[in-house]
């Protein structure tokens, strides 16, 4: 059993504009333990994560993959949050590396089938519709859950480039919940970006359906 | 944190800005050297992922000269060059300050560590 990364380095003070990893953030550990041997078995060399927050996840990954082994690259549009995810990869002894972007902007051109793996924890919860994109423009604590008229407006944004962004090997990690459309993504993936996609994890917590999706390249 | 690493994976991204854009010119640049454990399968998983000539250029920028302008054919197997490779890539800190396009000049500044490059509204490229 890997541990939960050690996050007693952030503070209260750092939760009021950092998302406090809970049930989603796990949900999404859990999978990636259960995917370890796999995952290993890819020797990824890129690991980017999209909205990195408070790096709970990226550390993580490093500590499943061997803190030296691949770039553990997050972004985050929230300075605070690309700075808790340097910091927690200190604390865990994992060299996390965070650029401030919105998803994934500055690297486009340059990671063109270039990432092994890709996780995506994103602003998932249904709002008002422009909540979203408000949320985002705010660069703080609610840009990390503000969803949209269904909770997929930022989602879908980075759904249209991950076919181009997936190494051959590539593999894909995406937290949904129920209101999402779950199956309805895998359809839509497997359409247009030509991703065979699938739950690999479900649970509920609290009010939420919680799923994580897994995609990849059609053997 | 900006390692030339991940320096080596950032274009400009402002709307109309699509030539010449890459790599970002280092200025004021603040280096720190932090050591960290060398990792061979690493560097020659990762070499393929690398544009080569920006990698040189920028760490020739930063007043390290190690690498050499083409990558040796044994690059794989050769350990002074791996380890020459290490260092640029991971140990080469730029804590404060910028990154300037080379085509537009936009300025994308470093603090802390960490790259900001988000954009004004006016300067996004649709999405």
């Amino acid at each position: 059993m890997i541990p939960t990364p050690d996050l007693s380095h952030l503070t209260k003070e750092d939760y009021k504009h950092v998302y406090e990893p809970a049930e989603d953030t796990f949900i999404l550990l859990d999978a990636l333990e259960q995917d370890a041997d796999y995952l290993k078995s890819l020797n990824p060399r890129l690991c980017l994560e999209i909205g990195s927050g408070s790096g709970c996840v990226l550390s993580f990954l490093g500590a499943v993959l061997g803190s030296t082994s691949a770039l553990y690259l997050g972004t985050d549009i929230n300075i605070r949050a690309a700075q808790a995810t340097v910091r927690t990869g200190l604390q865990n002894k994992v060299s996390t590396s965070a650029l401030v972007t919105s998803l994934y902007e500055g690297l486009e051109q340059r990671i063109k089938h270039q990432v092994d793996v890709l996780v995506f924890n994103p602003p998932y919860v249904p709002t008002l519709e422009g909540e979203a994109s408000v949320a985002q423009d705010g660069r703080d604590i609610a840009g990390a859950w503000a969803g949209g008229t269904d909770g997929m407006a930022i989602t879908d944004q980075l759904l249209k480039n991950v076919g181009g962004m997936l190494s051959p090997r590539g593999v894909f990690y995406l937290v949904a919940v129920k209101q999402n459309d779950p199956e309805g993504i895998c359809v839509r993936m497997r359409r247009t970006q030509g991703l065979d996609g699938e739950v690999i994890l479900k649970r509920r917590a609290g009010g939420e359906f919680l799923h994580v999706l897994r995609f990849r390249r059609s053997e | 944190m900006v390692r030339l690493i991940t320096h080596n994976l950032l274009a400009c991204h402002v709307k109309g800005c699509d030539s010449n854009n890459f790599p970002l010119t280092f200025s004021d640049a603040e280096v720190e050297i932090r050591e960290t454990e060398y990792n061979a399968e690493f560097l020659k998983g990762f070499f393929p992922k690398l544009e080569w000539k920006a990698l040189v250029d920028s760490a020739r920028q930063l007043g390290d000269v190690s690498l050499p302008e083409t990558p040796p054919i044994d690059y794989d197997s050769n350990e002074e060059f791996l380890r020459a490779l290490h260092h640029v890539l991971l140990e080469i800190h730029v804590q404060e300050g910028s990154m300037i396009c080379p085509n537009c000049k936009h300025v994308y500044r470093i603090q802390s560590g960490i790259p900001n490059m988000l954009l004004a509204e006016h300067e996004v490229a649709g999405r």
